[in-house]
């Protein structure tokens, strides 16, 4: 490597020693773990390696005087590992934060639980038998020795929520819990203070025990999603040529300054907006307008990132994100779309505004019966807090994020990777599908098109010679090759194609007058293709490359139409290009050359007409349309901006993504309201006992585990992949870092 | 009952102990990473080197 790579931004400095955190390709048993952790540490220099198996992630640390961060990289690759630096979000630290304090609740919940319910059970058999009423006095006394802190260190998540969702006049189902648990520990007091027989001390704390491993699970199953999201993002790897005056250095693009001049090759991604200040060439802007023509650029224009550098090399210089950039119109229609949107409110939440106003009815009205029937003030209100605690909301509060645990990781073995928490719902509701063309129902990059017209052995050779090249063409068509080692000494020819001495004879790729044909009678009629041309031994063949459809593109958007959706097309790109797609498809509803305000307005105007739309789109002017639909879903390919928007991101080469999301989020939802039913069935049987007064410590904690298990088993159905998610099983090639186990 | 008063509290010193060792080895970090944890145990070179 001729230029130097500067990494500094990842590289955090300690007394002489630098750290380092790299996501790590192909790791995958356990002797993995040994050759890199070993080999690093017989490197000179290097500290202390540790790899963690569970994301992927190498942290390292090495002495600063001996080595730099591009050598750590190196000694990995000669390990046999390609690793990728990597500086862990803002999101995701918060987000570990979060669950070690989930979890330290959780065992100070477990542990509260477990003794008072030894202490109860044996209240509970004294009772029934001969106990003392010193001893069993005792043993409440003790019970709120342990509850009282208990209650007060793990019910913090739900008291925090509740009072939030208070403050801004609102319910949610943190409310009923918090109130319930407070209330049970209340009322127990007074009671153990006037020697009753009655305590809830175990009801309190095993809520919040089973509600803690509930919200656990639910934090867990995102953090691991975000990991991989990180992990990809980090495999991707984009670097920019920086020319700083006199040299060239490779840098993160995270690196890249506004003023900066950057080198781009022919063959690269444009890595950041900004302005041409030399240099002509062509690029493709499909990434960023979903238009597939290509553009000519040359000094003074602008460029986004996104964009394939075509034919000549160009520097640019690296726009401030002001005035006047494509991005800050995107992100200016972004603000308005988000803020149009309606707030979405959860089912869990909609089940407590109805639930909350209800139970606290009840337990009022019970409270009034039995005083007008002639009991005392004391038992009147013991008896309406008995009913607040047996319905205290354990089921109903488990009944969707259980759900939501086993569906997002059968979505996450499916290859769809949700980024927001109600997205499972909102997909559950789409009736319409709207498509963007480029890069998703075509893969985002550009194929042989006529492959399979052109003799085997002719289009290796073409693909293995392609290898040489730098061309964006040449690498569609390289993707063709099986055996990726290029021919040795292949020579490139810039503006005309690369050539090599094969058995004796010569190779040619490129350009048609190149490879000495004039225009060929054979050549492919393939309507918006580029034309490559190979030629070897007297034997000549053209390639038409362009951008192909999804291979399983046809087979999704059939099943979608024969499930009920109405599928749209919505592109950026020419008529002229959009329609024969639609026509491969039968997607008789499309519009051609949209633009970002275009493409909301449509989706403004279908949903007028009441339609829940699911749009998925990967280009940066979908970004819009995305935030503006119901739910959204992008591929794993589209641009950073666009992925942030949408609600979900989908893996691999395949389509199928779309339609699992689809029909796992349905089966989570069918499961959500099966268990909010279990939950009112529940309520129905077991609040007139309580009304009655009939409710003891152990009817409550039979009750309410039972209840609980109920709802959690129901939710595991949605583990089962064979119902209606059979297409998946052949879905997705597993991308790296995604060699996990279900959860 | 009297031996209560020292065998209740005594288990709950006990639980109170599991619980302190439980948060010791979650801050030490030794749930980070809990697939890498089960396949470590495998490897023997730790005894050689």
């Amino acid at each position: 490597m001729a230029e130097a790579l500067d990494l500094s931004i990842y590289v955090r400095r300690d007394a002489g020693n630098a750290h380092m955190d790299l996501a790590v390709e192909g790791v995958g048993c356990a002797g993995c773990i040994r050759k890199i952790e070993q080999g690093l540490l017989q490197v000179p220099g290097i500290v202390d390696a540790r790899l963690n198996f569970t994301n992927r992630r190498l942290s390292v640390d090495w002495r600063e005087d001996a080595l730099d961060a591009g050598d750590v990289i190196r000694a990995l690759e000669r390990i046999g590992y390609r690793a990728h630096p990597f500086a862990p979000d803002r999101a995701e630290l918060d987000e570990a934060h979060h669950a070690r304090w989930l979890m330290k609740c959780l065992a100070v919940a477990g542990f509260a639980a477990m003794n008072i319910m030894l202490l109860s059970v044996s209240v509970w058999s004294g009772n029934a038998n001969d106990m003392s009423q010193e001893t069993r006095d005792f043993f409440h006394w003790l019970s709120a020795l342990v509850a009282l802190p208990a209650v007060a260190y793990a019910g913090q998540p739900f008291f925090t929520s509740a009072l939030r969702a208070l403050r801004t006049r609102r319910l949610n189902m943190d409310v009923p819990i918090s109130l319930g648990v407070l209330l049970a520990l209340g009322m127990s007091i007074v009671e153990t203070a006037s020697h009753a027989q009655h305590a809830y001390y175990d009801s309190a704390v095993m809520l919040l025990f089973f509600l803690l491993c509930g919200r656990y699970l639910d934090h867990a199953m995102r953090r691991k999603t975000r990991a991989v999201a990180g992990n990809l993002a980090a495999l991707k790897a984009e670097v920019a040529h920086r020319f700083d005056g006199s040299e060239l250095t490779i840098v993160p693009v995270a690196m890249l300054r506004p003023g900066d001049r950057v080198l781009i090759k022919p063959g690269e991604r444009v890595p950041a907006d900004g302005t041409v200040i030399s240099g002509d060439s062509e690029i493709d802007e499909s990434l960023v307008t979903g238009e597939t023509g290509r553009r000519s650029v040359s000094a003074g224009a602008a460029i986004h990132a996104g964009s394939v550098n075509y034919c000549g090399a160009l520097t640019m210089r690296v726009a401030a994100a002001g005035a006047g950039t494509l991005l800050d119109e995107i992100e200016r229609l972004l603000a308005k779309a988000q803020a149009g949107r309606s707030r979405y409110v959860r089912l869990a939440d909609r089940a407590a505004r109805l639930y909350a106003p209800m139970v606290h009815a009840t337990a009022a009205l019970t409270a009034l019966g039995w005083l007008v029937a002639g009991a005392s003030v004391h038992d009147a209100i013991v008896t309406a807090i008995a009913v607040l605690i047996i319905t205290c909301p354990c089921a109903l509060a488990l009944a969707i994020p259980a759900v939501q645990v086993v569906a997002s990781g059968a979505l996450f073995r499916a290859g769809v990777m949700l980024n927001s928490g109600d997205a499972l719902e909102r997909l559950a509701e789409a009736d319409t599908v709207i498509f963007d063309k480029t890069g998703t129902l075509t893969l985002p990059e550009p194929r042989v098109d006529n492959a399979n017209a052109i003799a085997p052995d002719l289009l290796e050779m073409a693909a293995r010679l392609a290898l040489s090249s730098h061309h964006p063409l040449a690498a569609a068509v390289a993707r063709e090759a099986r055996d990726r080692t290029p021919f040795d000494g292949a020579i490139e020819e810039p503006g005309q194609g690369v050539r090599a001495l094969v058995a004796g004879s010569e190779a040619r790729l490129g350009s048609t007058a190149f490879c000495g044909l004039r225009t060929d009678p054979r050549a492919p009629h393939v309507p918006a293709a580029s034309c490559i041309a190979f030629s070897y031994a007297g034997r000549t063949t053209l390639l038409a490359v362009r951008q192909k459809l999804r291979p399983d593109a046809v087979s999704v958007v059939a099943t979608l139409k024969q499930r009920g959706f109405d599928v749209i097309i919505l592109s950026g790109d020419r008529r002229e290009a959009v329609e024969p797609v639609a026509a491969t498809l039968g997607v008789r509803s499309w519009l051609a050359g949209l633009d970002p305000v275009e493409k909301i307005a449509t989706i403004d105007l279908l949903k007028g007409q009441g339609r829940r739309i699911l749009m998925v789109g990967d280009g940066l002017n979908d970004a819009p349309a995305l935030a503006a639909a119901h739910v959204s879903l992008s591929p794993i390919t589209a641009t950073d901006l666009t992925q942030a928007q949408a609600d979900a991101v989908f893996l691999g080469d395949r389509l199928q993504g779309v339609l699992a999301a689809v029909s796992i989020s349905r089966r989570a939802r069918r499961l959500m309201k099966q268990n909010l039913w279990l939950a009112v069935i529940y309520n129905a049987i077991a609040v007139p006992i309580a009304i009655a007064g009939y409710v003891t410590p152990l009817i409550a904690a039979v009750a309410m585990s039972g209840s609980s298990i109920l709802v959690t088993l129901n939710a595991l159905r949605g583990r089962d992949p064979a119902a209606d998610v059979s297409l998946m099983r052949s879905a997705v090639a597993t991308p790296p870092g995604l060699r996990t186990r279900s959860i | 009952m009297t031996v209560l008063l020292y065998l209740v509290p005594m288990a709950l010193a006990l639980g109170l102990a599991g619980l302190a060792a439980f948060l010791w080895a979650l801050r030490s970090g030794q749930y980070e990473d809990m697939d890498g944890a089960a396949l470590r145990v495998l490897s023997d070179d730790d005894v050689l080197g």
